[in-house]
């Protein structure tokens, strides 16, 4: 209790405080007030791994009923790994905000929904009730909104903040929809009637139930396709609220259908195909369209999407584990699940950061602009290739570890004997692949583009490298993505009590020691400091042998051209170009070319627009329609007043009339009937 | 430990073996089989050329390469004998730590800011991620059949079901020589004999590199190719005594070499924008062998 009212008043008093300090106090504030809630927060989440259950239950109100709060294994991950990338994300942004100091006002309203959102992410994952549960929802979309729009003066930047709040609305009110129909019909709200609800009412409606709990949080999540916000809200929102939203916020709809599996406890296997598929469909469908793009920022949150389906095929993959009574799909499926989002969540937010620091010393986005940047911010550019190495999977970093464990999970699961499931597998594994491989080709494209090579446009100012305010919060992401990769078994330990969570709703005995016994990791772990190993052998025998030789440095070898220029290198346009064709009938881009003819030819140019297919269908189509539609009816609106007082005047009659037909109607029926 | 050394001594002469075919085929007497070795014993001793656009990133890349392929090497097993890094899904760690090295080799030629290089890499980068999924299909259906996941596991367990095996084995040779040839990109993709720039893809990518660094990627090439061979003689290697094994391996891998000599002679490089058919061709062959390890194991019925 005292924890939880300590909780409580440091936010209300940090979110009072803050606007009354300068510009340069603002900004620690709300670093003190994180960390201070973190560290309040961390407290029982720690305490639960170590086996004790914070739970709590709050009288309420006559609307919401008792409040259970607890913290259970689940709720104790996701809040420590909120924490930690909003620590990160709050050291950051001050230094990033310090470019802004002039803005007070803008600074007060971010830094205090910064601190909003952090308290309202931990309520969620503590919350036990419906109705306290959205209110916590509401206040977590409400501030990431104004995050986002901290440069509201851009046109852009105001238009992707109204599209997130747009659709993080749209997701309310499928959450609305569901907890609304368990309320009415177990009346009450407490998350113990959700559970109720699935074993009393008849299959189909649990599983309708859980399809409508699913697309809300897949809105919040970024599933392919309710994805169509994020690629608009990362780029425009600045460098560290994009890290946090990719790392933390959207991870946030992952815990809630995580939580609600663990509540309607029935049909995994339909429910789990489903997931499967959407997420298989999200990771390649987020892959291919990450691979085209020239913002560094709208790459990355394409990315997320492929990241949130990677995590999503974990899910399925236990879902389709505890249908089938197959243990180890269970316990990898979500252990890797689990995994994916802490690790997605370290090395997302790094990479943001350092975007960050790229754009402040460049003030530009473009990849094709960029380059040759590792020479004026070796720092920066280290610390964003090993965050580019974990987020393709790529061993000896965290990221492998997660795809490592769904892969095995996937394995494990082929030797089940039903075809249907086998199939699915197949299809799962293709999909993984091929995210592998595009990551790779994406990554190589951004990082190369970005830090390698010589710049391909001169720039405005001279890029320097970002102060060490600015890179401590990047290594403390990196150095836990080098240890999750050369220490797996311990983080599959921890990872032990959230996933005995999902495995004891199979009935299955939980053994006391640990379910999972899992020997690959441990050799994964010697692996990867292997591989930092022989690496360092190599460059040792490499440095014995060169370090006397003749070392002579001339320029790039031009294939016997001897004038190249930097304009002539390849780009990262032309670096994906045989990928674009390939994929141009799946995605959807918009090329503009004048080629190069005749005797004195005119300048060349070569223009692509990638646009994303499935917002043309889901998003722009009906919005469209609806607008034809709505067009018809405009005649309504003449702008005279006269007119406008009939409408309100035939409203209120139409209401208060309307009842009374009805009665009449209702009972010259039973007149009839009667005779 | 003994794959690891079996794989290097198959390498010092496999390359040789597969020039030596291609030249007697031409109706040349061609160069000796230690021929490539000498090249990077040479190339070691030289001095090295670095272009003043690149980063250390160019530097490092070599070795991380040359890295990865050895610690891809480590979980090969050999008859009996496990490999040193053995464990459920190593086979993933196999192509993921490849990958790696991949990732290297491209960012180094992204580093030089040549033109030619970035094309290459564009090439290396998308042919390697339509080949991947061969792979893992490949690999995938034989962890159906046998029931494990390691290397280890699933070669000492193949033969047990049925002569069936073998014949799954011969399509899995065809689909792992191919993707030998995809991943160093020999004959029907790239053709490392072209002087020119434009159609090349692996040798082009390694334009700048000279000296100690240019000897440790051919030496790793050379590696992966053995790599693979190694893999296709597990496919054939039953649980025999080691003095009919080890002559057994050497046997198929000179096998291998020859059908890779043979089938460069006579084949020509497809066109650039044909190669992602035949690569997706491997993808197919590979769910064939799916096909038929669900048959198998009747699945079906």
């Amino acid at each position: 209790m005292a924890l939880l009212i300590t909780f409580l008043a440091l936010t209300l008093s940090s979110v009072i405080l803050i606007p009354f300090f300068s510009a340069r106090w603002k900004g620690k504030l709300m670093i003190g007030t994180v960390l201070l809630n973190s560290v309040v927060s961390a407290i029982p989440a720690v305490q639960c791994f170590l086996g004790f259950d914070f739970r709590l239950t709050l009288p309420g109100s006559l609307v919401t009923g008792e409040i259970p709060v607890s913290m259970d294994a689940l709720s104790s991950w996701f809040v420590l790994l909120i924490n930690f990338t909003m620590l990160t994300g709050a050291f950051y942004g001050h230094s990033y905000l310090k470019a802004y100091r002039d803005q007070r006002n803008e600074l007060s309203v971010h830094h205090i929904a910064y601190v909003l959102v952090h308290a309202s992410l931990i309520s969620i994952c503590v919350l036990q009730n419906s109705m306290a549960f959205l209110i916590a929802w509401e206040i977590m979309a409400l501030s990431s909104f104004v995050l986002i729009i901290f440069e509201h003066l851009k046109h852009d930047t105001l238009k992707a903040g109204i599209n997130f709040l747009v659709q993080s609305h749209v997701s309310v009110l499928f959450l609305v929809l569901g907890f609304i129909w368990v309320g009415t019909s177990m009346n009450s709200f407490g998350f113990k009637a959700i559970s109720d609800f699935a074993l009393l009412q008849p299959h189909a409606s649990s599983l309708i139930l859980l399809i409508l709990f699913f697309i809300g949080f897949a809105i919040k999540a970024g599933f392919v396709p309710f994805h169509t916000w994020l690629p608009y809200a990362h780029p425009a929102a600045p460098a560290h609220v994009s890290g946090v939203m990719s790392g933390v916020i959207i991870k946030i709809g992952i815990y809630g259908i995580l939580r609600m599996l663990l509540l309607v406890r029935h049909d995994f296997i339909s429910i789990g195909y489903i997931i499967l598929i959407v997420s298989v469909i999200s990771g390649v469908y987020g892959v291919m369209l990450a691979t085209i793009q020239h913002n560094l920022k709208k790459l990355l949150a394409f990315h997320s999407i492929e990241n949130i389906g990677i995590i999503g095929m974990g899910i399925g993959l236990g879902c389709l584990g505890l249908g089938y009574g197959i243990m180890p799909l269970v316990v990898l499926g979500f252990a890797g699940a689990l995994l994916h989002t802490l690790n997605h969540s370290l090395f997302k937010s790094v990479l943001f950061y350092a975007s960050g620091n790229v754009y402040q010393a460049t003030h530009t986005m473009n990849l094709e602009r960029l380059g040759g940047l590792i020479k004026k911010m070796p720092k920066t550019s280290l610390v964003f290739l090993v965050a580019a190495m974990a987020i393709c999977g790529l061993p000896p970093f965290n990221g492998f570890i997660s795809e490592f464990l769904i892969y095995s999970g996937i394995l494990s699961g082929l030797k089940s004997a039903n075809l249907t499931l086998v199939w699915m597998l197949a299809f799962a594994i293709l999909g993984l692949v091929s995210i592998g491989g595009l990551a790779i080709m994406c990554f190589t494209k951004a990082f190369g583009s970005v830090f390698l090579g010589s710049p391909r446009q001169t720039l405005r100012s001279n890029p320097e490298e970002a102060g060490p305010l600015s890179l401590f919060p990047l290594y403390a992401g990196i150095l836990l993505i080098v240890l999750i990769g050369i220490f797996p078994s311990l983080v599959f330990q921890v990872l032990n009590k959230p996933v005995s969570q999902f495995v004891s709703i199979s009935g299955m005995p939980v053994q006391a020691e640990g379910l999972l016994s899992f020997p690959g990791l441990n050799w994964i772990g010697v692996a990867s400091a292997g591989i930092f190993g022989v690496v360092g052998i190599l460059m040792f025998i490499r440095w014995k042998v060169t370090h006397k030789r003749e070392i002579v440095t001339g320029p790039t070898w031009g294939c016997g051209y001897v004038a190249p220029n930097p304009r002539m290198q390849y780009t990262a346009s032309s670096y994906v170009r045989t990928y674009r064709k390939l994929a141009e009938p799946m995605l959807s881009i918009d090329v503009k070319k004048t080629e190069i003819s005749g005797i004195f030819p005119e300048v060349g140019k070569h223009e692509t627009h990638p646009y994303d297919k499935a917002e043309s269908w889901i998003i722009d189509f009906p919005v469209r329609q609806l607008q034809v539609f709505i067009n018809r009816f405009s005649f309504l609106q003449n702008g005279k007043l006269q007119v406008y007082i009939l409408y309100g005047v035939l409203f209120i009659s139409l209401i208060l009339i309307i009842p009374l037909v009805y009665d009449k109607i209702v009972s010259a029926i039973q007149l009839l009937n009667q005779m | 430990m003994l794959s690891f050394i079996l794989i290097i001594l198959a390498a010092s002469i496999f390359t040789g073996i597969v020039n030596r075919v291609r030249s007697l085929v031409s109706g040349r007497k061609g160069p000796g089989l230690f021929q490539p070795i000498r090249d990077v014993v040479r190339l070691f001793r030289k001095g090295s050329v670095y272009s003043d656009t690149c980063s250390w990133i160019f530097k490092l890349a070599p070795s991380v390469s040359m890295a990865t392929v050895l610690m891809a090497m480590l979980v090969i097993p050999f008859a009996r004998t496990k490999g040193v890094l053995s464990f459920e899904g190593d086979f993933v760690f196999f192509a993921y730590v490849l990958a790696l090295g991949k990732f290297f080799s491209i960012i180094a030629s992204w580093d030089t800011g040549n033109s030619f290089e970035g094309m290459g890499a564009s090439r290396e980068a998308l042919y390697s991620t339509l080949a991947e999924p061969a792979f893992f299909i490949l690999i995938g259906s034989f962890a159906m059949l046998t029931g494990y996941t390691s290397f280890y596991d699933i070669f000492r367990t193949l033969h047990f079901g049925s002569y069936i095996s073998y014949l799954l084995g011969l399509l899995a040779t065809f689909v792992l020589i191919t993707l030998a040839m995809i991943e160093n990109s020999r004959m029907p993709v790239d053709d490392p004999r072209t002087h020119l720039e434009l159609t090349m893809i692996h040798e082009v990518m390694i334009l700048d590199n000279s000296g100690f660094d240019l000897g440790l990627i051919l030496s790793t090439s050379y590696l992966k190719f053995a790599l693979y061979g190694a893999l296709i003689a597990n496919f054939f290697i039953d649980i025999m005594p080691w003095y009919i094994a080890i002559p057994s391996f050497f046997g198929i891998q000179f096998l291998v070499a020859i059908a890779v000599g043979i089938w460069e002679s006579f084949t020509a490089r497809f066109r650039m924008s044909h190669n992602p058919q035949f690569i997706f061709i491997l993808s197919s062959v590979s769910l064939l062998i799916f096909f038929g390890v669900m048959l198998v194991l009747h699945m079906f019925n």
